[in-house]
């Protein structure tokens, strides 16, 4: 089995398309649509990574966040916040916080799919 | 009628002095309001049957918003040139230029207003996308939408070898995210459609909009008498303008300053026992002349106008009193008992005064100004001057009234000897 990225994203039609496109790439991909219970699944999950939408319908990124980084068993997993607010004071917030890395929707496919191989620490595989 | 490329400009002062909302005017002359606006903004020209109507409305003569005012034009030039040195206008032939070529200097003085009313709006929009609640989830809608298009967009172009049900999903996905999107557009062109329409009622200016929301208290704010300014909070933060909340905190504590040298109900038991005498009444509470001054306009359901201003003569606070008009751009009328106050700090000045009416209505003005020293010694001299408007229900008789105006450019008072610019409506006679 592939690594495993857990990907928490309100927006169904965004979470299905990463979905599809880390599938292919060989990810073990869970999704869930809401910030309350992230960080317990991601603490029985281990996922290798954690892709975090800034803007969740009951709870901030920000918040799940500092949940993730409270815990020893995910506070070193990587996280790569998304976010519709690419302003530059929502990066420095994410950072302070403790994500990883930071990438403003809208998107390409490819560079969400690089960044998460480099934060995984992975090279490209094979598609197939 | 010829129209002139200033005459949106002198219809929107003629309907701003009239005291007339877009909305009221439009209605009076059968347009609507949206056309009126482009108009007033000289972006479209007006057919001579619709400036009858518009001048009807305004009840003047057609004649008064086509003809320029060649002492405004002038001043206009000449702040077009200001604005831009590096053009190197020849400033000193202004008039010769406005002689020979009255028609292109109108459209210099007309371009240099939009100019000003554009770099207005970009500060006010660019404020509104930091601080606006609306605005700030309209676009994050916008963009989830379309991040939504592009990964699922790509996927189909990108991947030859997808599987039918696979495609179908993401087509369908895609067609969702495009109405989303379209509608989503539509209502963020609508709300800034709105934003436009509430800017060009004149709330723009953030000081318009703090006098308008003390206005709509009535002047008054009960919760700092209570001791709790900070109910205010959320109040202040929904106030639309960034520089707007900065001048509302202030006032807000000003007045808690005020509240707590001048209590309730004393103060108003004094009021009553002494009259609106600020000296008087600063004296029996032991503080500045002008916290009583403020206290006594700001009072539930007092008459009493009040307006202060700094040393530059920048008017920094407007509460109209019934009858005597303010001027919401610019200089006051340099007649006001509140500069000749200010040209002698801790004098007391008294006058009666009569604004230009047909009623001859008289108020009873009393200015004051202090100085302050905040830098030291060695530093400026702040002056902070402040006249209280009080009717005055007295006949006339033969006390000697002295005649003022708002502001000289929308002031009709004909033969006056502080006049400083043409009045757009034309000198009355003496």
């Amino acid at each position: 089995m592939g690594q495993h990225v857990l990907l928490i994203e309100d927006e169904p039609n965004i979470a299905e398309a990463i979905g599809f496109i880390l599938s292919r790439d060989g990810w073990q991909v869970t999704h869930l649509s809401t910030g309350t219970g992230a960080a317990a699944t991601a603490q029985r999950i281990t996922p290798d990574l954690i892709i975090l939408d800034h803007m969740l319908p009951d709870l901030s990124g920000l918040e799940v966040l500092a949940a993730l980084r409270g815990d020893p068993s995910t506070a070193a997993t990587p996280v790569l916040m998304l976010t519709a607010r690419g302003q530059s004071r929502d990066r420095e917030a994410a950072a302070r916080a403790g994500a990883d890395s930071f990438m403003a929707k809208p998107f390409a496919n490819a560079e969400i799919l690089a960044e998460v191989r480099a934060l995984a620490g992975r090279a490209p595989v094979a598609r197939g | 009628m010829p129209m002139t490329a200033l005459t949106g400009t002198r219809l929107r002062e003629r309907r701003l002095a009239a005291g007339l909302r877009q909305a009221d005017l439009a209605e009076r002359a059968a347009i609507s309001p949206s056309y009126l606006n482009l108009i007033e903004h000289n972006r479209r020209n007006v057919t001579p049957e619709v400036l009858a109507r518009l001048a009807a409305a305004l009840g003047i003569e057609p004649q008064a918003l086509a003809e320029a005012s060649a002492g405004a034009l002038l001043d206009d030039l000449r702040s077009a040139a200001a604005a831009l040195p590096a053009a190197e206008a020849e400033v000193a032939r202004a008039e010769d230029f406005a002689g020979r070529f009255p028609g292109w200097a109108a459209l210099t003085a007309a371009l240099h207003g939009r100019s000003v009313a554009l770099e207005r709006a970009v500060a006010a929009l660019n404020d509104r996308l930091s601080h606006d609640p609306h605005l700030s989830a309209a676009l994050h809608e916008l963009l989830s939408a379309l991040a939504g298009v592009r990964a699922t967009a790509a996927i189909l172009a990108e991947t030859p070898d997808l599987a039918a049900d696979w495609r179908d999903r993401f087509h369908r996905n895609l067609y969702q995210d495009s109405e989303r999107l379209a509608e989503g557009a539509e209502a963020l062109v609508a709300y800034l459609d709105r934003s436009e329409a509430a800017a060009d009622e004149g709330v723009t200016a953030p000081q318009d909009e703090v006098e308008l929301w003390l206005a709509a208290r009535g002047w008054h704010l009960p919760e700092v008498e209570g001791g709790d300014p900070a109910a205010l909070g959320p109040e202040l933060e929904a106030l639309a303008s960034g520089a707007a909340r900065v001048l509302a905190r202030a006032h807000v504590t000003q007045a808690a300053e005020d509240a707590a040298a001048l209590p309730q109900p004393a103060f108003a038991q004094a009021l009553a026992e002494d009259g609106p005498d600020p000296a008087r009444l600063a004296a029996r509470f032991g503080c500045g002349l002008l916290a009583a001054m403020r206290r006594i306009a700001l009072l539930p359901g007092a008459k009493a106008g009040l307006v202060t201003c700094d040393a530059s003569g920048t008017l920094l606070f407007r509460k109209p009193a019934d009858g005597f008009a303010l001027p919401r751009f610019g200089a006051a009328c340099p007649l006001w008992p509140l500069y000749a106050a200010l040209g002698r700090p801790g004098a007391p000045v008294e006058a009666l005064v009569a604004p230009p009416g047909p009623d001859g209505q008289v108020f009873r003005c009393l200015a004051f100004a202090e100085t302050r020293l905040p830098l030291g010694f060695a530093g400026p001299e702040l002056r902070l001057a402040a006249m209280l408007i009080l009717p005055d229900p007295a006949p006339r008789g033969t006390r000697a009234v002295l005649p003022v105006g708002p502001t000289c450019r929308i002031c009709p008072r004909g033969g006056c000897p502080a006049r400083r610019e043409p009045s757009i409506l034309g000198e009355a006679a003496a």
